[in-house]
């Protein structure tokens, strides 16, 4: 199974980097995008087949390291 | 007076740590981040700044599971006191020893370069010998030293006295590097005993290298 795991500031934590990138494509004439918010991509490949056991597994690893809850949400998708 | 320094993978400022803390008077010692003890005899243990594992996925986030991490943990809660520089801040604040987090720079930039701070509390061991709103002029070299922390953090931290240092001009009016939440350099835990700040106290040590202001900040620990 698979665990993709999307990591992004917090609502109404300023991201830099999205707003950057929201700036270069205004300057490419690039109509009608209110806002950009960047993120990343961790995707894990597990051993289990279980997505009960999955999800709990991969929340912990979200909440002890892959994501710092004080300035992060992050996302788990299992496929 | 013993200075115990971390050294992980990456850290780079741990030399001039301990220059800074010998020209100061005190014995010193490096501490490798496998080592799952610390000196019975430290009376200060330092977090050096750095890159510790190349800063991968965050700054800090892997060192905070350093053997090592444990023993500094049980140290602060004991009352030890530990003061984390630039990365070693980031570690800190990972760890949880510290309220808030070490965003990236609001302009994208690493940012290196001289910039004033005003002191705003100095009730704790660390600034005690400066005055309130003095001002110093101290070395910064980081990519994430934009400090966020919440409205309710903030609050925590202004009635507990827990604001170390502010980024100011050298009139001491604000003056924001990086995007920190109210121009925040330094903070301290609600016991005083732990202090983190993205400065380099320990880059200013010789006036003929632009600053020494580094001296007045750094003896406050030396007793």
């Amino acid at each position: 199974m698979k665990a993709i795991v999307n990591i992004s500031l917090k609502a109404g934590v300023l991201d830099s980097q999205g707003k950057a990138v929201h700036h270069a494509l205004d300057s490419l004439h690039f109509q009608g995008v209110n806002d950009v918010r960047v993120g990343k991509q961790i995707i894990l490949k597990l051993d289990t087949q279980d997505k009960t056991q999955a999800m709990s597994d991969v929340t912990k690893m979200c909440e002890e390291l892959l994501a710092n809850t004080v300035i992060e949400d992050y996302e788990i998708e299992l496929v | 007076m013993k200075v115990s320094i971390l050294q992980f993978p990456g850290t780079n400022c741990e030399y001039d740590t301990q220059y800074a803390f010998e020209k100061l008077g005190a014995t010193t010692q490096i501490i490798w981040h496998k080592s799952e003890s610390i000196p019975s005899d430290t009376n200060l243990l330092v977090v050096a700044g750095g890159f510790s594992y190349g800063d991968y996925l965050r700054s800090g986030a892997i060192a905070k599971f350093s053997p090592v991490m444990k023993a500094v943990t049980d140290y602060a809660n004991s009352g030890g006191k530990v003061l984390g520089i630039c990365n070693g801040f980031q570690v800190l604040t990972e760890a949880g020893l510290l309220p808030g987090a070490l965003k990236r720079n609001d302009s994208l930039h690493f940012i290196s370069k001289f910039h004033h701070l005003k002191v705003i509390n100095n009730n704790n061991v660390f600034l005690e010998k400066l005055n309130k709103n003095d001002v110093v002029n101290i070395p910064i070299a980081h990519h994430d030293g934009n400090y966020f922390i919440d409205p309710d953090g903030l609050k925590e931290l202004e009635i507990n006295n827990q604001i170390l240092l502010k980024y100011t001009n050298a009139s001491g009016e604000a003056q924001n590097p990086n995007g920190s939440v109210d121009s925040i350099a330094g903070i301290c835990n609600k016991e005083k005993n732990v202090f983190g700040l993205m400065p380099h106290p320990e880059r200013a040590m010789e006036l003929i290298l632009g600053s020494d202001d580094g001296i007045k900040m750094l003896q406050g620990f030396l007793k």
